[in-house]
């Protein structure tokens, strides 16, 4: 174990293009916010923060999707994952901070951009004599929200913060049989404490109470767990990009093409998961066509102007990694797994525009530089904040239990 | 079929195992077969067999339910009978996706069944000869083939130090016979019990 590379530095290309992103994204944010934040039509103020929703949401979703990776195979005693598990760590080491980016916009959305008794993404903050959003008032109303939005994001990040903690605990000293049986142990109650809260959150309410009530009349039950499927596929991917970039910088010398198998392994069956919800969500609205249910797929299918975009996500995030992800070699590729991840992720990036802004704005379609600006400050965020926590702690859980098992992991 | 000359060594430990697969191959002889209670990694790898392109087989098995299905629906709906469902086009691809996924995979599932049945060479009554009865409990069995130029004594002593815990040489039938075990074959408990 003594040759292996066990700090992380970050490199100096990783901070130049981090700040670039992160430059264009601010420019782009600057200059969206004057054209169209400051804008006086509500429309305009609408599009402008509802991207910044979708970003913000999105990108605190796939990384906190990262603690749900780890959370899931501790339950599962799994020991494969072991020699990359600093990985997913560092990313959901970015949760806080995402976090409170999200809040600050749906709060601001929820509170700041009511115009005469009307907001323009949220309609349910002002029922008037909507019989409909009068029903749903115990569960859309601007306290309910700010509550259960502080309580997602504050326990996803303290959670998530007790699993880091063990697991940095454990590099401090050898652990015996015993010590060894009781920190697996802690790490099995924080893990399923979060998994828990998880479910009552990321796989129920949460994406309900911020995305699907943009369409405060409609709504379907599968709209969660769509999320979920969305962000958990996107979350792995993202995790693959970030092995694969060690592994070409020379770090994760124990992890091997068996354990990027095995990431591989969920992008694809996962992309099928996350096609399985979009059918069943799709296919019986379709099916029974009544009016107040089909409002959801106007805008996106037949001639709503969203058509294009929703049904290339079908294609991106279904046909493709299907078709491409589905032989052993592919998954053991570097550059075919680095292009399907960057792909999926992008591809999930482009389903959460249309949930969002396919509401926001439903006769024509928003998607431009702005878009993409916002996406440059995230994904510059990621590979600065990211980076930043995997050059704090060693690349390796050296003290885990389930070590050795990881290191002679075999698919 | 052909009667043919075999000598078997038998392993106990998989530690054991994997080097005398590779002394065997280095040194020339031609393993048919490593029969395991249970499926070993890697062993295939180490035998240096071909990789299985049994799902290159589902994959074939599958596009033709998928096609099957699509076919199927699609002239019955479109063509044979056309009905107005809910006011649903003929062709009501949604409503048709779970008949096409039920088909593609009902076809590939029975379709792997069967190629692999066959491959195996495993039937309802067709038999093979079983080198050891133990390698459905616990020994690792090892059977190579001998030809004309093989030493038997040499190939067996070559086995025992290798780490081999029972070497023995057979001559059995390669191929497969119609027949009964219960009726043809000694059980390896009657066996025993017969010494004991």
């Amino acid at each position: 174990m003594a040759s292996i590379r066990e700090q992380f530095e970050v490199p100096g290309s990783m901070r130049t293009w981090s700040m670039g992103l992160i430059g264009v994204g601010i420019l782009a944010f600057i200059i969206g916010f004057i054209t169209k934040g400051l804008s006086s039509d509500p429309h305009e103020q609408a599009i402008f923060w509802g991207t910044l929703m979708y970003n913000s949401v999105f990108f605190l979703l796939i990384c906190n999707a990262s603690m749900f990776f780890i959370c899931v195979t501790t339950l599962a005693h799994g020991g494969w994952q072991v020699v990359f598990k600093r990985v997913p760590e560092a990313i959901s080491a970015v949760v806080p901070i995402f976090g409170l980016i999200t809040m600050f916009i749906l709060f601001y959305v929820l509170f700041g951009l009511n115009h005469d008794g009307h907001n323009a993404i949220y309609h349910w903050v002002n029922p008037g004599n909507d019989e409909i959003l009068i029903k749903k008032k115990g569960f859309l109303n601007p306290a309910f929200f700010v509550i259960w939005t502080l309580l997602s994001i504050g326990l996803w990040s303290y959670l998530g913060m007790r699993m880091r903690k063990l697991s940095y605990e454990s590099d401090r000293a050898e652990m015996n049989l015993e010590e060894g049986k009781s920190w697996v142990w802690k790490n099995t109650v924080s893990g399923s404490m979060f998994l828990v809260w998880f479910g009552l959150t990321v796989g129920s309410t949460t994406p309900w109470l911020w995305l699907m009530s943009i369409d405060s009349h409609w709504y379907s039950t599968m709209y969660s767990w769509y999320t979920f499927a969305s962000s958990f596929v996107s979350g792995m991917a993202l995790i693959a990009i970030w092995i694969i970039y060690l592994k070409n910088r020379g770090y994760l010398e124990y992890t091997t093409d068996e354990h990027l198998h095995d990431v591989g392994k969920f992008m694809f069956a996962f992309s099928i998961f996350w096609t399985y919800l979009w059918f069943s969500q799709y296919m019986l609205i379709w099916y029974s066509n009544q009016p107040e249910e089909t409002v959801y797929f106007q805008p996106r299918t037949n001639n709503g102007v969203w058509k294009g975009i929703f049904y290339m996500n079908l294609v991106i995030n279904f046909v493709c990694p299907l078709l491409i992800l589905m032989t052993k070699g592919s998954k053991r590729n570097y550059t075919i797994m680095t292009f399907m991840a960057v792909l999926i992720v992008f591809g999930h990036w482009m389903d959460f525009n249309q949930m969002v802004m396919a509401s926001v704005s439903r006769d024509h379609v928003t998607l431009s530089w702005f878009d993409f600006g916002i996406m440059a400050l995230f994904v510059g965020m990621i590979i600065l904040l990211v980076g930043k926590n995997l050059a704090k702690y060693p690349m390796l859980q050296k003290n885990h239990p389930f070590l050795k098992e990881s290191i002679i992991h075999h698919t | 079929m052909a009667l043919k000359r075999y000598v078997v060594g038998c392993f106990d430990d998989e530690a054991v195992l994997f080097p005398a697969v590779k002394k065997v191959r280095n040194a020339g002889y031609k393993i048919q077969d490593v029969y395991t209670p249970f499926p070993v990694h890697g062993l295939d790898h180490a035998l240096g067999m071909r990789e299985t392109s049994l799902h290159t087989a589902g994959f074939i098995y599958g596009i033709t339910g998928t096609i099957t299905a699509v076919s199927c629906m699609g002239w019955v709906f479109t063509k044979d009978w056309p009905m107005n469902i809910g006011g649903k086009p003929n062709f009501a691809l949604p409503a048709f996706i779970p008949i096409i996924f039920e088909l593609t995979v009902l076809f590939a599932a029975v379709g792997m069944v069967m190629t692999f049945c066959y491959l195996c060479q495993l039937a309802p009554f067709v038999k093979h000869h079983h080198f050891h009865p133990r390698a459905t409990d616990d020994l690792f069995v090892m059977v190579i083939e001998c030809t004309d130029r093989t030493n038997v004594e040499d190939l067996k002593g070559f086995l025992q130090s290798s780490g081999a815990v029972e070497v023995n040489y057979q001559v059995a039938e390669s191929g497969w016979w119609f027949g009964r075990y219960d009726k043809e074959q000694k059980l390896y408990a009657e066996e025993n019990a017969a010494i004991g």
